[in-house]
């Protein structure tokens, strides 16, 4: 039997970057294969290239062991290639079942192909174990769902082979078992599945066959069964792997962000955060584990100023800041020391448009640095722009490059190097390696301990448990709005936490 | 992604060159078609329309007055464009503005020139920019439709000030609508007498001093949006939203500050043809200006020098095609109007219909990199 994809001598540049130089892979039917390789290595540009979004610029796609000429998604979609990126393409005004027929609605009726699809959706659940309703709202769901829904979307167009960008990146670890069990059932029935990931752990438990990229070649195609966690880093990164950040015992100071009774809503009115209460010290990481969509995001918003608190207090450096008005803005908060990455940092954190020197300055563009009195220095914002980008290694270190045009990766790392650029009192960082590779991970993971040596306070959100133990000093617990744990990182019981997280009801939805 | 640069790019002048002429070819070629349909001679036709925008002098200053209109609308659109809002009302805030400037000029008219006239194009401004600061508000405060509620001050400002003229300002003892003439302090110098004043002779035009307001007005805009704070959270706002409001800044004062500058933009038309050429308040002035801004905007790519040359090229029509109705009987006054929408049409609406193949064919041929390219031609 032909192999489902074959991929051979695949090139393709973007300008003066090679993102894919001649990369020839095998992917069989009945078996997951896994692709991992830091940011900028190529991945997603080849996966995009198999789902018709790209033409390369030389090779060859075969499927199914014919010569496949993609013009597009569609010509993809026809051959049974799905897609499940790592941004999720949902219409959230539609219902789950109006999304998965999205494109596909099957004739002028819609009723029939709304039946038939409602039909498919239950035989998924009961086969596969992918279970989701099909009247909720898309809007509604948190991201576990959504991804379902993403996958339910590909499998309704009939795909045979399945490629999933970086899936695990928003996930829970619960959630992230849950996905590992479908794509297993769909091995099962013969699919080839094409996992692209940064977490080795999921390579290992997970993948047949594991393809290495680095800079845009296909470095080498192993059994996973026949490799190990270290070998997989070391031909990602091209040397040993770099080593995790050097923890230090806190010597935690003064209070400098208190945070009593906040409540927030969200921009669609519901309560988000009710009564959420904490404090964080100088010189101290403070974690705030929990499953998505249980309030972290509104809380380090209402924090930052960016969403307006309706009740409650928040003081930094003993001083209460005022909760509604001008001087809440995000910008006054800014001023008064406290940065903030935000939990979506390719959409709130930074500009697509504009280019990397513009979004070096976002939220700063008033500081007298940038220029005098109305007028904003080009220069200086260049300047800063190519500081930020040698300190924290963004590439390709262009600051006259349209945002878009970077990686992920290199988004969140000069997001990155804004907000620690100028040395705040208090840090809110919402999931700040959220879909970074081994090296780009560790990376500011450093930058966040050095931040606390220095005497820095920082308040972590993260899905990731992993994180969350790594970095913090203290561990808190998220549920439906409230913080419901709380213990030194020493003292911090995973089996504890994890039932906080999950809170009385079980969790995994937004409440 | 995981590329770590560019897509590969055209190069800069096929976005605002080529593509461009290229739409503007069409539309002619399909203007031809439709002369030839009435039984003209096409290339006759062309050759008069180009005569008559640029054949002679007074031709060109002819063409310069009606783009200098089309400058102040285009640029009006443009900047309420970078922070993401349609204003499709320049054509009632340039009613406005000239409603501003005609009181200003009645009142004080009799003052000396330069300080008449400074009044009169301040008030042309403050009457345009409170026109659409009030949609802009309600856009920003109750989350109204900003293309329906400029669209609804179009009308309002047409009846006001027919009501105003009709009413009120209207000179006693006389039946059309118009007022009085102003004083001659709050005349704005044709440019032939301008010019006859240091020894140049032209020919009589309507070309007046408010063409000078023009340039000046492209390059502020130039500086308000690419290097001013202010600028920067007008188009931060336009471009995203959240991450604006993540930066602190307030996208309701942002849209409120660039619909309040879009109609002060817009108002300059009240002096134009009001203080430059009819020198007494009347209706109609306007006479679509405010619309045709819209696809001066849509062609100039929101940039300045796209601006300037999308209104020297509606001037020119404007012109050429007064006088090609003059000139050829068959081709009436409405077969300029189907040029003139040919053009909208395709550098508009159909913008992107030769765009992607074009840009396509170029970034195949131009090998090499980055960066210079990124910048694109409007930085």
């Amino acid at each position: 039997m032909a192999a489902a994809v074959e991929l051979a001598g695949i090139s393709k540049r973007f300008g003066a970057v090679r993102a894919n130089r001649s990369v020839s892979l095998t992917i069989a039917h009945g078996s997951i294969h896994g692709i991992v390789g830091e940011n900028g290595a190529g991945k997603t540009t080849l996966m995009n290239i198999l789902y018709g979004y790209y033409r390369p610029d030389s090779g060859e796609i075969r499927i199914d062991g014919r010569r496949a000429a993609l013009r597009g998604p569609q010509d993809a979609i026809a051959l049974g290639v799905g897609m499940v990126h790592q941004h999720f393409t949902l219409a959230d005004a539609f219902t789950v079942l109006e999304n998965v027929v999205l494109g596909a609605e099957g004739g002028f009726a819609l009723r029939r192909g709304l039946t038939r699809a409602r039909r498919a959706l239950e035989r998924l659940a009961r086969d596969r174990g992918l279970a989701i309703d099909p009247d909720a709202i898309a809007g509604d769901l948190s991201v576990g769902p959504r991804q379902r829904v993403e996958i339910a979307k590909a499998l309704y167009r009939g795909a045979r082979i399945l490629i999933l960008d970086e899936p695990t990146a928003v996930l829970t670890p619960g959630e992230a078992e849950e996905l590992f069990g479908i794509l297993r059932a769909l091995r099962r029935e013969g699919r080839a599945i094409v996992l692209i990931t940064h977490k080795l752990r999921e390579i290992l438990a997970l993948t047949d066959r594991v393809t290495v990229m680095r800079g845009g070649r296909a470095v080498a195609t192993l059994n996973t069964a026949e490799t190990d966690r270290g070998r997989l880093a070391e031909l990602a990164i091209g040397r040993a792997a770099p080593a995790p950040a050097a923890r230090r015992a806190a010597a935690a100071g003064a209070v400098v962000l208190e945070v009593a009774r906040l409540e927030a809503r969200d921009r669609s009115g519901a309560p988000r955060v009710r009564g959420a209460s904490l404090a964080v010290r100088a010189g101290e990481i403070v974690g705030i584990a929990g499953v998505a969509g249980n309030g972290q995001s509104e809380l380090l918003e209402a924090i930052a100023g960016s969403l307006p608190a309706q009740g409650g207090e928040v003081r930094l450096k003993g001083a209460a800041l005022p909760l509604d008005g001008r001087a809440a803005s995000a910008r006054a908060r800014r001023e008064a020391g406290l940065a903030h990455l935000p939990e979506d940092s390719l959409r709130a954190g930074s500009i697509g448009d504009f280019d990397a020197s513009e979004n070096t300055i976002l939220g700063y563009h008033r500081d007298p640095r940038y220029g005098r009195g109305p007028w904003l220095s080009r220069r200086a914002a260049l300047a800063a722009a190519r500081r930020a980008m040698a300190r924290f290694d963004v590439r390709p270190a262009l600051p006259r490059l349209r945002m878009a045009h970077f990686s992920g990766g290199n988004r969140q790392k000069l997001v990155v190097g804004r907000e620690l650029g100028r040395a705040p009192d208090v840090l809110l960082a919402g999931q700040p390696t959220r879909g970074m590779d081994v090296g780009a991970a560790a990376f500011i993971h450093r930058q966040l301990a050095d931040m606390r040596d220095r005497g820095g306070a920082i308040l972590l959100v993260s899905v990731e448990l992993d994180e969350i133990l790594a970095l913090s000093d203290r561990v808190l617990a998220m549920y439906n709005g409230a913080i419901v744990y709380e213990a030194a990182r020493a003292e911090a019981d995973a089996r504890a936490l994890g039932a906080a997280m999950a809170g009385a009801a079980g969790g995994g939805t937004r409440a | 992604m995981s590329a770590d640069g560019a897509p590969a790019r055209a190069p800069a002048w096929v976005g605002w060159g080529l593509v461009p002429l290229v739409n503007v070819a069409f539309a002619l070629a399909i203007a031809g078609a439709v002369v030839a349909a009435v039984g003209e001679d096409p290339l006759a036709a062309l050759v008069l329309l180009a005569r008559g925008a640029a054949g002679y002098p007074e031709a060109i200053c002819y063409t310069l007055y009606y783009a200098t209109n089309f400058v102040f609308t285009g640029l009006a659109v443009a900047v309420a464009f970078h922070c993401g809002q349609f204003n499709i009302g320049g054509e009632g805030q340039a009613y406005l503005g000239g409603l501003g400037a005609g009181l200003a000029a009645l009142a004080f008219g009799h003052w000396p020139a330069p300080a008449a006239i400074a009044l009169a194009i301040g008030a042309a401004m403050l009457f345009g920019a409170a026109w659409a600061f009030v949609p802009g508000w309600l856009r920003a405060r109750r989350g109204s439709h900003i293309v329906i509620v400029t669209i609804m001050f179009n009308f309002l400002a047409a009846a006001l000030m027919t009501w105003l003229m009709v009413d009120i300002l209207i000179a006693p003892g006389q039946q059309a609508a118009e007022s009085r003439t102003f004083a001659r302090g709050a005349w704005m110098p044709f440019m032939h007498d301008a010019l006859a004043a240091v020894g140049v002779g032209i020919g009589r035009s309507s070309l007046n001093m408010s063409v000078l307001l023009a340039p000046v007005c492209l390059a502020a805009f130039w500086a308000l949006i690419w290097r001013t704070r202010q600028g920067y959270e007008i188009r931060a706002v336009g471009r995203g939203e959240a991450a604006a409001v993540y930066a602190g800044i307030s996208p309701g004062r942002a849209i409120v500050a660039a619909m309040a500058i879009s109609g002060a933009l817009a108002g300059l038309v009240g002096v134009n043809e009001i203080l430059g050429v009819h020198h007494r308040l009347l209706l109609g002035f306007t006479a679509g200006y405010g619309f045709v801004g819209i696809a001066v905007a849509l062609m100039g790519r929101n940039h300045p020098i796209g601006i300037l040359f999308a209104a020297l090229l509606f001037g020119a029509l404007y012109q050429g095609g007064t006088e090609l109705a003059f000139d050829m009987p068959g081709v009436g006054r409405d077969m300029v109007v189907v040029l003139q929408g040919l053009v909208i049409l395709f550098s508009g609406a159909l913008e992107h219909m030769f765009r992607p193949r074009l840009e396509a064919l170029f970034a195949r041929r131009a090998g090499g990199g980055g960066e210079d390219r990124e910048r694109g031609a409007w930085r």
